[in-house]
Formats: C-alpha cells, structure tokens, sequence
C-alpha cells in the first residue's frame, strides 16, 4: 500500500484524477534504442512531430526536431517516417 | 492537447489518432471515452493524460453518455448558465462501436446528437488482450479465432461499419488513416463544424495485436489505404442521396488503378496473417480476401460514381 | 419558510411524479417507456411538446442508455432525471454502480414491478432490491402525495454537498403509479425556490479545485470516470458509505424543512401508532398503508398493533429503527422480494442486524408476500400479526420465514 497516497478523508470526490500523467516517464520503457536527430538533415517539417504517438518530438528553437527521452518510448516511428532520413535509431 | 506520459503500447495508433483528432479542434472540446486501451491508457489513477474535460462511462454507452453531455450543455446554454456549447468528441474502439456499443451509437445517431465520433478500428478486443470482434477482417488470427489445424483465423468479413452508419443519413460519415494526418484533421474538422452527428472511422494499426515491429504503425496504416483495404472517403447526405466521394491516396486509385496494391503487401507484415504465408502458402484464403477488398472497392467506386 | 397556499389535484401516482418533475424542470430528462413507469414519460412528454419547460428530454433507445445519458448530463454539470422499473433496472444495472461512484446526484423514479420470468407487470420490490447494493439513495413511497413529495425533496438530497449521491424514489407499480388519489400541489415557483439550481461542490482535480463538472470552457478540465487500481479503489468506496452515512442527516432535515412548508413532514420511517403497540408491523411502500388499517382494526379487537414503515431503504435507519420498535416485544417482517436461498428475506436481513448483539431485542419473524402483484388484505396483515403474537408466545426458535398469500 503506497503511503504517499491520500487516505479517503483527503481523496478528491468521484474518482477524478488529480495528476498529470507527465510524472509517469514513458521513456523508461524504451527497449535499447532511441532516435537521434542528424541535425545538418533536418529541415524542421515537423512530420515526426505530428506522427509521434508520445507527444515526445518537438522542433527546437532552431526548428529542428528534438526528442524528449524522458517520454520517448523508442517505437521509431519518426525514424522510418522521416521523409529526409534525418532520424536513426541509435542503440543506448 | 494530451500529456505526455500515456501507458499506451509503445508505437500505439490509438494514441496518435487521439492526439491528431485533439489537434484539430478549434473551439473547446469536451470527450467521452468508451471502455478500452485509449481510456485505460490515458486515465490511471492518481493520473490523467487529458488536458481537455473527459469523461469514461462504461464500455457500450459511449454514445448515449455523448447524448447526455449535449443535451445538458444545450439546456444549460437555454438557460443561459454557459455561454457556449462546446464541441464534443467520442473516442471508441472497436469493440465499443461495431459490437457492445452498437445499439446506443445507432440511437444516438437517429436522434441526432450533435458530436463528432471517432471510431479507432484496431479491429480487435486488444485491451483484453486481442480477442475477436466485429471489426475484425477475415482469416486475422486473434485468441478467440486462432488459427488452428482446421481454422484458419476469423471465417467471417469485417462489418461494414462506415456504410452502414453513412445509412443513418447523418451530416457527415468518413473514413481515415494516421499515414494520412492532414487528411484525418480536414475531416476532424468537417466533422465537428456539421450540425448533428458525424462519424470518423479510423484504421489504428496495433503493433502488439497485429504481430508487427512498432515502427511500422504507419507503414502498415498506409498500406492498408494503397491496397484499398481500407479505403478513405467521406459522405453526406444530398437530396435524399448518399454523395460519396474517395479522398487521399483511394481517390488518386480510383483513377490510376494501377496504383493499387496487392492485398498481399499489407498482409505479410503482420503476424496475425501469418499462418496464411506459413508454414505453406494459403492460396485460395489469400485470394479471398482479396476478392473481399476488390468487392468493397467496386462497390465504393460504384457509391462514388467512378465505376 | 411559512406554510403556503397548495392545491388539490386529482392524480394517478405516474402523474403525480411527471407533475413534480415538471415544477422541479430538470435540465435533461432521459427515458424510456416501461410498464407502469410509461405514464411518468407520456405526461412529460405533453409538458415538453406544450412548451411548459425548457427540459431537454431524450426519448431513448434502452433503458442503460438511458441512465448512461443521465451521468453524461449530471456530469456536464445538469440536473438529470429518468425514471424506470424492473427489466429497465435490471438492463441499468452496470451504470446504477457507476453513477453512484462517480458522486452524480441523479433522480430517478422506480415505479416497482417484479422482474422476469414469467414476465409479469403487476408490483413487488425485486427490481429495487436487486439495486440495494448499488450506491443509491432508495427512499420508498406510500402513496401518490409521498411520490409527488419524494420527487421534489429527492434533489435536495442528491445535491447536498455532504451526500453527492443519486436518489432513488420508489413507488409501488400500479398500486400506486395507477391509482387516482386526491393530492396537494405546491405552486411551481415555490418548488423551484425549494429545489433552486443545483450546486456544484469543487473539487481537486489535476489543475487545481475547480468545479466538479465537464467544463464547457475547458479552462478547468477534470477526468471523470477514471481507472483505479488496488492502492485507490478501496478508498472511494468508504468515501460512498460515508456519504451514505451522511444522507440520514440530510433526508431528516430536508424532509423537516418540507414539512414546514407544506404541513406534510417526512423523515427516515414512517411510525403508526408503535408508542404502546405489543406487536409491529414492518415494510415498505403502498402495503403498509393497509397494514394500518389493520392495526386499527386489531386495536379494535383489543391487539395493540403498530406499523413501522421504512421510508429510507438505504441507507437504513438503524439507530432510528431500534429507537422506534424500543418496547415493542413481537415484530413481523414483511418482505415483497425474495432472497433465493438467502437466510430471509432482504428487508428481514436487515431488521435482524438492527437489533444483532443487543442484550433485548423482539422477537421477529419474516413474512414474504405479495410477489408479482399478489394482492395482500387487512385480513392478511391480521392474520400477520395474530400469527407473530401466537408464535412469540409459543417461543421461536431461530428465524421464521413464512409465505402469505402463496397457493401450497
């Protein structure tokens, strides 16, 4: 039993949840790989952006894509969608 | 419009479609999710994925809860006690759609609830851990129609669900892919902007369920479309008449038919058709389901008048 | 409030209940038609296609459907109400426990019927026992006035901050959702002062306290209907009793604060003339209303007999039922449901816990009848409590469960 829990007199009513789920760090989960962004290749289209199921890519402030490890869970789907191959998955 | 942070599978499709329908939304959204991956992935307790006002009811009432949500907002705007009625999204499974939540979305749609429902179509009962449902296409392998000595996967063809709802003669039913994403948001937004139900049916790849490497989540929705598998399109209603029209890549197809794949390419790349390739090929069930999608692509050219 | 001006209407107990939900004019109603609970939704209906609320009524398509509707509106921040009996509850029964635990203070009518099979339409308490468990609020009803009455103060109840529960009103089908009875009617401003527009109670979601609703803005959004594992489950199901426990306080006060206002005052049970009785009649719903006339009758024939009538089914009243049955040495237990294969039936199982581990308590026997809209007499009641006396005095051994009114 977890004591950092609420007992029920602290609880919120009905369940409601009362934390984001950016405390849980999906990018535990990531099995030996992880993308890596080749930067000269990049031309900041976004469309791993759009395609990341994680909401873990972003462009950074040069507009190039950026991972966020802490929630990448290394599924690779923005290295094989990239249309200029500037993603690879690199071994951890 | 989600956290980061959802216990979904990793290369999920659920997940992205989720995030592409929020993406699209322009004024306030409220959702309404059925029981499944989606719902259980993004709600754990003490946490939540959604930044957005959501709420899970059960698994068969995701659109009867729809119901409620509007008629409360639109009773409460009566009254002047909110100012705008905002817009509502269901986000369900298959499970939740073609079969247990069948009655109360058919219902739904005849009275006409104003909400946008989004089907994600991982064509099985994957939060259970991959049980056959309605969705389901044939000769699938799932743990409820395995492929055995004598049966080889599900004997029967996948509902047609889109058809059937676009049968409802709602404003707006569509089909759509993630490998599609621009495509998927104009019809998002087309579906949000109608006065009354509209209906997205989206194919949602499921590395786990489908026996398929996670980086391939959108190669495999994409093949689906180039093999007409899972053709994109949108219809209203004109006149008393169904206007259906290809979008996408399927309306490209339609008019180069040579572009169309073999339904072979989407099927070998997924261990749940495995037993269909090995240990020896099965050809007469390869061809099957080939003349499954050559009948359902006739019939949509015919619907779309590009027969 | 003082007492104000009320009128005699002559109305059917479904009318009574759609004419107290018309004064009430909930944001949504949901329903669906089902023996003897359809006039409830016809006459809604009249006051809908005339204009004379501003309700959003679903006619839906199923019963579940209907409830699922109910926590979509409650949980947009409405007030919801639907009304059902029998199969319709029994088809509800998945999201009775859902509206409950997600704390949505619906209202909903029960008009009893006995389940299926044999089908049958005619009265008895099976559908509402079969929800007894459920989280709800059961408050039962004699007759049409307490219906319309019940279906007023049921709002007050539901949304009391320390209750957030949904309610149930059940009355008993055809007996008394069918009968005429000359009622009192409140003026429609003055049940809309007394119900007045729902409050929201704030809660802590994941942004902060906000509003316990679906914000339509989404500026303060909260995740309703959540997935809870072993480390939090258990602790939103005390948080439920304890709201539970909570509601004996309020139906007490909202049925005093009724009272004065209409001269008609109604708490947890109903006693009738229990003070000197020797022996207790105790139920729930329209029969006790005969059991009366019995005991008046008895008392006539020299028996001092008492009725004790259960208003608040759950939660149950026990300290108010000891206190009430404190002197009296024999009590008959009626129970219009069964408990197959249950050691009595679901009302006795209850009165036997009141007095469990107490030094004194009466001696008490179970009696089970009227199932499936068996008719049950003065003469029956009688018979009842004759039988009670006469066992008590030869001495009981364990407890007695008998059958009146069955053909051996």
């Amino acid at each position: 039993m977890s004591s950092s829990l609420p007992g029920w007199k602290e609880l919120p009513m009905g369940g409601v949840a009362f934390r984001p789920s950016t405390d849980i760090k999906t990018g535990e989960w990531r099995l030996g790989f992880r993308p890596v962004v080749k930067e000269e290749k990049c031309v900041g289209c976004a469309m791993c952006v759009v395609l990341c199921p994680d909401m873990a890519m972003g462009l950074g402030e040069e507009g190039k894509a950026q991972v966020n490890y802490d929630y990448c869970k290394g599924c690779g789907i923005c290295a094989r969608e990239c249309p200029y191959g500037a993603i690879e998955m690199v071994p951890e | 419009m989600l956290h980061e942070g959802v216990r979904t599978c990793s290369g999920c499709g659920a997940s992205l479609i989720a995030k592409l329908v929020l993406k699209a939304a322009r004024k306030p959204v409220v959702v309404v999710s059925a029981t499944g991956c989606l719902e259980v992935a993004t709600s754990i307790l003490p946490y939540t994925s959604w930044k957005v006002p959501w709420i899970h009811n059960a698994f068969e009432n995701a659109a009867a809860t729809a119901s409620g949500v509007e008629a409360a907002y639109k009773a409460l705007a009566k009254k002047g006690l909110i100012k705008e009625v905002p817009d509502i999204v269901v986000l369900a499974g298959d499970g939740g759609t073609y079969d247990i939540g069948f009655q109360s979305l058919s219902g739904a749609l005849e009275r006409g609830h104003d909400f946008l429902y989004v089907l994600y179509d991982n064509e099985a009962y994957m939060n259970t851990g991959i049980q056959r449902s309605g969705g389901t296409p044939r000769y699938a392998w799932t743990t409820t129609c395995p492929a055995g000595e004598v049966l080889k996967g599900k004997l029967e063809a996948k509902k047609p669900i889109a058809l059937i709802v676009a049968e409802h003669r709602i404003p707006y039913v569509a089909t759509a892919s993630p490998s599609e994403p621009h495509d998927l948001i104009r019809k998002v937004r087309r579906g949000l902007e109608v006065e009354g139900p509209a209906f997205l049916h989206v194919i949602c790849p499921c590395p786990r369920g489908w026996r398929f490497d996670p980086s391939l989540s959108v190669e495999v929705a994409r093949l689906a479309v180039k093999t007409c598998f899972f053709p994109l399109w949108e219809c209203r209603w004109e006149d008393d008449d169904m206007v259906l029209e290809l979008t996408g890549p399927s309306k490209l197809i339609a008019e180069v038919p040579e572009l169309k794949l073999p339904v072979e390419a989407y099927l070998a790349i997924q261990g749940r058709f495995a037993h269909l390739f090995r240990p020896k090929r099965m050809e007469p069930l390869i061809r099957q389901i080939q003349a499954d999608v050559d009948a359902n692509w006739k019939l949509l050219l015919r619907r779309a008048g590009m027969a | 409030m003082a007492r104000v001006e009320q009128r005699r209407i002559g109305m059917m107990g479904d009318e009574a209940v759609a004419y107290a939900i018309k004064q009430v004019e909930p944001d949504v109603v949901a329903a669906y038609p089902i023996t003897p609970q359809t006039i409830i939704v016809e006459r809604f209906s009249d006051y809908v296609a005339d204009g004379l609320v501003r309700t959003e009524f679903v006619a839906i398509e199923s019963e579940h459907s209907a409830l699922s509707a109910c926590v979509g509106a409650a949980a947009a921040g409405a007030r919801a109400f639907t009304a059902t009996a029998s199969q319709g509850l029994a088809l509800m029964w998945e999201i009775l426990y859902i509206a409950s635990s997600m704390r949505l203070p619906i209202v909903m009518v029960i008009v009893n019927r006995a389940l299926s099979a044999p089908i049958n339409i005619h009265c008895d308490h099976s559908d509402a026992m079969g929800a007894r468990d459920s989280g709800w609020i059961q408050l039962f009803c004699e007759n049409c006035q307490e219906a319309y009455d019940t279906a007023i103060q049921a709002w007050r109840i539901a949304e009391h901050p320390d209750v957030q529960l949904p309610v149930m009103v059940c009355l008993d089908g055809f007996v008394v959702s069918h009968t005429l009875e000359d009622i009192e009617v409140l003026p429609d401003e003055v049940v809309k002062e007394f119900v007045g527009e729902r409050p929201l109670v704030r809660v802590m979601g994941h942004e902060g306290e906000v509003p316990y609703r679906l914000d339509p803005t989404g500026r303060e959004p909260l995740s309703m209907g959540t997935f809870a594992m072993y480390d939090l489950y258990f602790e939103y199901k005390r948080q439920q009793e304890e709201a539970m426990r909570a509601a004996l306080k309020v139906i007490e006060e909202v049925g005093r604060e009724y009272g004065e206002l209409t001269g008609r005052y109604y708490g947890l049970i109903d006693q009738y003339k229990l003070e000197d009785a020797e022996v207790a009649i105790v139920g729930l719903g329209s029969s006790m209303g005969t059991a009366k006339d019995a005991a008046d009758e008895l008392r006539d024939e020299g028996i001092r007999a008492g009725v004790l009538r259960i208003r608040s089914f759950r939660p149950f009243p026990t300290e108010t039922v000891r206190e009430a049955l404190k002197g009296v040495k024999t009590v008959a237990v009626m129970d219009r449901a069964l408990s197959f294969g249950g050691p009595a039936g679901p009302l006795m199982m209850d009165m036997a816990t009141v007095f469990y581990g107490l030094k004194e308590g009466p001696t008490m026997l179970n009696y089970i009848y009227g199932l499936g809209g068996r008719d049950i007499s003065t003469d029956d009641f009688k018979a009842v409590a004759q039988d009670a006396l006469r066992a008590a005095e030869e001495g009981v051994e364990g407890l007695p469960v008998k059958f009146v009114g069955v053909r051996e």
